[in-house]
């Protein structure tokens, strides 16, 4: 039987995207001129070519990297929100290898996506240690961390790499030998895949399979019966910032290498915040991440194509995200049903 | 640099602080009053930005601006009273709700201003209307202080008697009361009897109110238009400052003084060449560095606190 209590977060998990896109669909038939085009644009339009496949598949390549710094970070009750700035960060001392040095084709990109990672691994540690020791909320510090990274980030590009023969704030091109190789002929999936899909497997393995994950979920769980019980949580947490932010950090270098030639970021991107609704669809899965991060990817591709094709705007994405964001975080939604099945499996009559 | 200091110790200089720290100061009392109930409103730099655009496009549609300003409130206490609804009834987390206002937020605005004005930028094409300037009569014609404190923009004045109401709310009011109460502690407050939901939901739309107060300054006052991103970052000032301000009435305040002044200050500094991206971050470098004083402080004296209760340990 599929509608039992343990399946009850799958399915609470489904209806809340069914109602996110019954609410896209709203909005569009108010909207549009042609409201059932719009909505088959939408919907179909990102698998209809192999080409916008391929749009979908590299826009999850980033989000599944911040989705799982995310989890993480989560999973251990930490409510870090930092993995935007991070990424960002990482994205610019990436490109500064890409610009300012030169390797063979293999090291480079090694190189600068490494650096990338390191950096964003330190730079994450900062409240990771301050929320540890002297338990500094870590939430607001990772907040403002945002700020402080993209001020910096933002300084470098323009001082440091920024082309003056373009006219907006973007930086000199990368040397060729940096930019990550296409893997899938005729679109732009980059290797970047190959290790984003690395990560994943090896964050369930570490999550579920090796000691220091064990002690990341008690953490998690109950940080003083953890510390009871005889785990270290100040390393646990401290821990868990370093590899979340190597994770983003990755995730920002990758991404800018892979997708572009040169970096253009004026703003802070927002892959970060999206790694947080990515967590949230995944349920702090690491394995979860690819589906949720693809689901994502694909309903932004759909509103692409949609603005592209039809009268209404991409920014529709951004309500159908604040509400799948609400509904899957309400601990209450759809919670009296369960009670209900609870009930009806312990059979009590109602 | 004699140029910088002559900014700097000008009249002009000290006007514009108030005029920069007016939307800080609406977001630190939003951020103020949230968290004394105990809720931590990350939304308050998306309820800004709602209600900038409301308030611009309500006062083009209707051509006046006191109908915008309160379509812009109307707004504010709307997205509060969503965020609230989920958050105390449904048991959204807090912090992923002030997430979901913000992803909300920085989209939903283009997305209604293309709707509205067929561009993706700024409300340009919009008539929208500007709320008035003040000029204080007798305060105006005291020296010095005259020009600094009169001809600002109403909804500055709006937010200086705002710290006053808001020290007084919480020092002295019933409500004040019960809000700090349930700050402090949830259970003892509902078990004499406090409606702890209630008082959250209230101190939730005060909040968006002021919140929203800030996003009507930015679009209607500061300036006379509805542009993308236009907060930029305001709303996390003032939770900072808010932080820095160790969430009482005056430190919030004066904080949000100083990051106004910051602010005044980085557009004063470009003179002398020093990048306005790294003195732009100064209010959040302040934070994470007072943060860490406070937070070490504490630890300190905890320690100590159970080194004296327990001297068979030590």
């Amino acid at each position: 039987m599929i509608f039992n209590t343990r399946n009850f977060e799958k399915i609470r998990t489904l209806a809340v995207v069914l109602i996110s896109l019954l609410i896209a669909f709203l909005v569009i038939s108010i909207i549009s001129e042609h409201p059932l085009k719009t909505i088959g644009i939408f919907l179909f339009e990102p698998i209809r070519t192999v080409s916008h496949i391929g749009n979908v598949v590299e826009m999850s390549i980033p989000l599944m990297f911040t989705g799982l710094s995310v989890v993480l970070l989560f999973r251990t009750n930490l409510f870090n929100l930092g993995a935007e700035g991070i990424f960002y960060f990482a994205a610019v001392v990436a490109s500064s290898v890409a610009i300012h040095f030169a390797a063979n084709a293999f090291f480079h990109p090694v190189v600068a996506v490494l650096a990338g990672a390191v950096v964003g691994a330190l730079l994450s540690a900062i409240p990771g240690i301050l929320k540890a020791k002297w338990n500094v909320n870590e939430l607001v510090s990772s907040l403002m961390f945002n700020s402080i990274l993209f001020g910096v980030g933002l300084y470098l590009l323009n001082y440091y790499l920024r082309d003056p023969q373009s006219f907006s704030n973007s930086s000199y091109k990368f040397r060729p030998s940096a930019m990550l190789d296409v893997i899938v002929p005729g679109t732009r999936i980059h290797s970047g895949l190959i290790v984003a899909l690395l990560c994943v497997a090896a964050g369930h393995y570490f999550m579920y399979r090796t000691k220091w994950g064990y002690e990341l979920r008690m953490t998690g769980a109950n940080r003083e019966f953890a510390e009871f019980s005889g785990i270290n949580t100040t390393k646990v947490i401290i821990m868990v910032h370093l590899i979340a932010g190597f994770l983003a950090g990755m995730g920002g270098s990758i991404e800018v290498l892979g997708m572009y030639n040169r970096l253009q970021w004026a703003s802070l991107p927002g892959y970060g915040m999206d790694g947080a609704l990515v967590a949230l669809l995944a349920k702090n899965n690491p394995a979860s991440v690819i589906g949720a991060a693809l689901f994502l990817a694909y309903i932004r591709i759909g509103a692409d194509q949609m603005a592209r094709m039809s009268d209404v705007p991409a920014e529709m994405i951004s309500i159908i995200q604040a509400v799948i964001i609400l509904l899957i975080s309400a601990e209450q939604f759809l919670k009296f049903w369960k009670n209900r099945m609870l009930l009806k499996e312990a059979g009590v009559r109602e | 640099m004699n140029e910088l200091l002559n900014i700097v110790f000008s009249t002009d200089f000290a006007f514009s602080i108030l005029r920069v720290a007016t939307p800080i100061l609406f977001a630190a009392l939003g951020a103020l009053i949230s968290n004394k109930a105990g809720i931590v409103n990350i939304g308050l730099e998306g309820i800004m930005l709602v209600s900038a655009l409301t308030g611009v496009v309500v006062s083009a549609q209707t051509g006046s601006a006191w109908v915008g300003l309160a379509g812009a409130v109307l707004a504010g206490l709307l997205i509060a009273a969503i965020l609230g609804f989920f958050t105390l009834k449904f048991r959204t987390h807090i912090i992923l709700g002030g997430v979901a206002v913000n992803m909300f937020a920085s989209g939903g605005t283009v997305f209604i201003l293309y709707l509205v004005s067929g561009d993706k930028g700024a409300s340009t094409s919009l008539k929208s209307e500007v709320l008035p300037n003040v000029r204080l009569p007798l305060v105006e014609d005291i020296p010095v202080l005259g020009p600094i404190l009169s001809g600002h923009h109403l909804l500055t004045y709006v937010a200086l008697l705002s710290v006053v109401a808001m020290y007084y709310l919480l020092k002295r009011m019933p409500l004040g009361l019960r809000i700090r109460s349930v700050g402090e502690n949830p259970h003892a407050a509902q078990s004499v009897g406090v409606r702890v939901n209630r008082v959250q939901f209230t101190a939730l739309l005060l909040s968006g109110l002021f919140a929203s107060l800030g996003g009507a300054y930015m679009s209607m006052g500061y300036l006379s238009l509805f542009s993308r991103d236009m907060t930029a970052g305001r709303g996390w000032i003032g939770i900072a400052a808010e932080a820095v301000g160790r969430s009482t009435t005056v430190g919030t305040f004066l904080s949000s003084l100083v990051f106004g002044a910051a602010d005044a200050l980085a557009n004063a500094l470009q003179i002398l060449k020093i990048p306005s991206e790294l003195v732009a971050t100064t209010p959040y470098v302040t934070t994470v560095v007072g943060l860490t004083v406070y937070a070490i402080a504490e630890t300190r004296l905890k320690k100590r606190k159970a080194r004296r209760h327990s001297p068979s340990d030590s």
